[in-house]
């Protein structure tokens, strides 16, 4: 176990080296670039030929990149250059808003999730499974922004049960301690600062939740229905066990097993930042931090770090998930 | 009074849009205390759907199930599901043909045995271990300590199929069915699980019925044997009367058609003519008539009763006839 894990992490730094000389090249062959940003388009030609040297971009790329590699190999990953804050302090501002909004998603995603397609399998072909089937397709098909858009409408415009955009309200003088704003609430007993982040949580993470709700209700779905049909849930059966004992024992530990990679899987990919979602409810995570770095600013510091970060938090994750299985599956070795 | 009754049972597969389809027909049999008696036909002929049915284990939609089956008195067919569930493993057990599909294979085999005793006895975890513990050793698997933490892919074919047989008998039902025990398994290994069986069951006072298309499995265990065909019995006898004496066509066949190491060298085997046909004409006439070679006018026509002849009971209109000094 030790030794992949420790295998697995020399294929992240490999994985890792490769991808920053990707996006390393890919973001300066863009058009444009943090000076123009910078300066706007009227800049003398000697005031930006200043910034250029200062910013260090007039050397050749490869000398550019060594840098950029030198700095970052010693924690040292620069400042941004839309706000000039280091860009250690925006990701510790970004990465807790977007872990929390993934952790929110995915606790409404599993939670109504497996549920849903149990029973939606144990009633095959009856009217929960009939609509488990076009809800799940629906969830898939809708767009997010369209979704995240009516939500906000019903819910804050016309009933207004919920805050509109943002992590917190404003004035709510909270405490920061890790930047998770419902966990600090809790640790500092700023009972009034939780209720009120979990408050904000609720509209955007139920949109980010469609897609792998949907895609959790599926393959509990489908895979409840093959195991239904195992020898063994007969045995049980057949042993005279209570239903629910039936049910959790034998059909959903068995039935669970393909859903857990699912969670991974879209866990990861939602850490990565859910750009749309944070979009359209000012969220501040790194989805965020992409679009605000990328449109205009080109603000390559950040655009390196917050790609990196999401390159390492996929593969960790599904990393995790592969070490899950073995522990949860007894016939899975982990080579 | 016997110990299970199966009266008129019929198990008919009706899905929606499609042609019901009839796999036990009016099936009658009984089982007193302690005896092991044998369902024996070829594949198709309903011999798990009856197991099925007694046990309360067919899917309730899309499947008509008509008749009685009494045990000790009490018809199951008609108990509330949740009256069946304290029934199942408790009075009845049962093992299947698979035993490594039949095992799941994320829980321990040691919980996998305890749970059945901890369901029907109200026994402890811990109690409930010591004793599975207790019933591994008793069918015979080895090391029972360290298999009780162990996983059904880690022990062998017949240690899974011991296992299950311990699992089948932690409550010491009164009656335990036998679906293909054996099919599964390589023949030295079958020799060892009949031998169990024939220790733990036949030996004991708990009844057995043993579902098999293998005629050496019958001899070898049944004290009385149905022969099955298209979901009816056609013939029932005692062990010896059925081998020594078989009056149906059907029975005759099947005898005829088994390799013995007494023919002489060369000799071919008589297989029975087609096979089972998929709806059961037996409304018509005899459902065997069109493999049959003593079929006559009489086969075709009228349903063919099951009547009282002097080794049991048995449904043909043209026997084979009796060999003289038996």
């Amino acid at each position: 176990m030790l030794r992949v894990i420790v295998r697995r992490l020399l294929q992240l730094a490999v994985t890792l080296f490769a991808l920053s000389i990707l996006v390393f090249v890919w973001l300066r062959s863009l058009p444009g670039g943090p000076v123009d940003a910078m300066l706007g388009d009227r800049a003398t030609p000697e005031r930006r030929a200043l910034l250029v040297k200062a910013l260090g971009y007039d050397q050749p790329i490869l000398v550019q990149y060594w840098r950029f590699l030198q700095r970052t190999l010693v924690g040292d990953f620069g400042a941004s250059t839309r706000s000039g804050d280091s860009v250690l302090s925006v990701l510790g501002r970004a990465f807790p808003a977007t872990i929390e909004l993934t952790v929110a998603a995915m606790i409404i995603a599993v939670g109504l999730g497996v549920p849903l397609g149990y029973l939606a399998a144990r009633y095959r072909g009856r009217m929960p499974d009939n609509l488990s089937v076009v809800g799940t397709l629906v969830g898939i098909s809708i767009p997010i922004f369209f979704l995240g858009y009516l939500l906000k409408d019903v819910f804050t415009q016309h009933l207004h049960w919920f805050p509109p955009s943002g992590r917190i309200s404003i004035g709510m003088d909270n405490t920061h301690v890790t930047g998770f704003f419902v966990l600090d609430g809790i640790l500092t007993r700023e009972w009034d600062a939780s209720a009120d982040a979990i408050w904000h949580l609720i509209l955007p993470a139920a949109t980010l939740a469609t897609i792998p709700l949907a895609v959790i209700v599926r393959i509990t779905r489908a895979s409840v229905l093959d195991v239904l049909n195992e020898d063994y849930v007969r045995t049980a059966e057949a042993k005279g066990l209570r239903a629910k004992v039936v049910r959790q024992r034998h059909v959903l530990r068995n039935a669970l097993l393909p859903v857990v990679t699912t969670i991974g899987l879209q866990t990861g990919a939602l850490l990565a930042g859910a750009v749309l979602t944070e979009k359209v409810f000012n969220w501040g995570g790194l989805g965020t931090e992409i679009t605000n770095s990328i449109s205009g600013s080109r603000d390559y510091p950040v655009l390196q770090a917050v790609l990196m970060l999401a390159a390492i938090v996929f593969i960790v994750v599904n990393l995790l998930v592969d070490l899950s299985y073995a522990v949860i599956d007894p016939r899975v070795r982990v080579r | 009074m016997p110990l299970l009754d199966v009266q008129d049972l019929s198990v008919v597969f009706a899905r929606r849009g499609e042609k019901p389809f009839t796999a036990v027909d009016n099936l009658s049999f009984t089982v007193e205390p302690g005896q092991t008696v044998g369902l024996v036909g070829e594949s198709g002929c309903g011999k798990s759907v009856t197991s099925l049915a007694i046990m309360g284990l067919l899917p309730r939609r899309g499947v008509r199930v008509s008749g009685r089956v009494l045990f000790e008195g009490a018809d199951l067919l008609a108990l509330r599901p949740e009256d069946m569930r304290d029934r199942r493993g408790r009075d009845i057990g049962m093992i299947f043909q698979d035993p490594l599909s039949s095992l799941n294979p994320v829980v321990p085999i040691g919980l996998q045995v305890a749970e059945v005793v901890e369901r029907h006895f109200g026994r402890t975890r811990k109690a409930a271990m010591v004793e599975a513990r207790d019933l591994l050793d008793a069918v015979g698997i080895p090391d029972p300590q360290r298999r009780l933490k162990e996983y059904p892919h880690q022990i062998s074919g017949g240690m899974r199929q011991r296992a299950l047989i311990a699992i089948a008998l932690a409550c010491k039902p009164r009656l335990l069915i036998a679906d293909e025990p054996t099919t599964a398994l390589d023949v030295t290994i079958q020799a060892q699980i009949l031998t169990l069986l024939r220790q733990l069951v036949v030996d004991s006072d708990t009844a057995l019925v043993l579902i098999t298309h293998d005629l050496g499995v019958v001899a070898g265990l049944c004290d009385v044997v149905n022969v099955l065909y298209a979901g009816k019995v056609v013939e029932t006898g005692t062990r010896h009367d059925l081998f020594a004496n078989p009056r149906h066509p059907y029975t005759h066949g099947l005898l005829g058609s088994v390799p013995r190491l007494d023919s002489p060298r060369g000799e071919r085997l008589t297989p029975i003519r087609g096979s089972v046909a998929d709806n059961i004409p037996w409304a018509e006439g005899c459902a065997f008539a069109p493999r049959c070679d003593r079929v006559n006018d009489a086969c075709i026509g009228d349903t063919v009763p099951l009547e009282a002849a002097p080794h049991g009971r048995l449904r043909c209109t043209n026997p084979v006839p009796q060999e003289v000094g038996v």
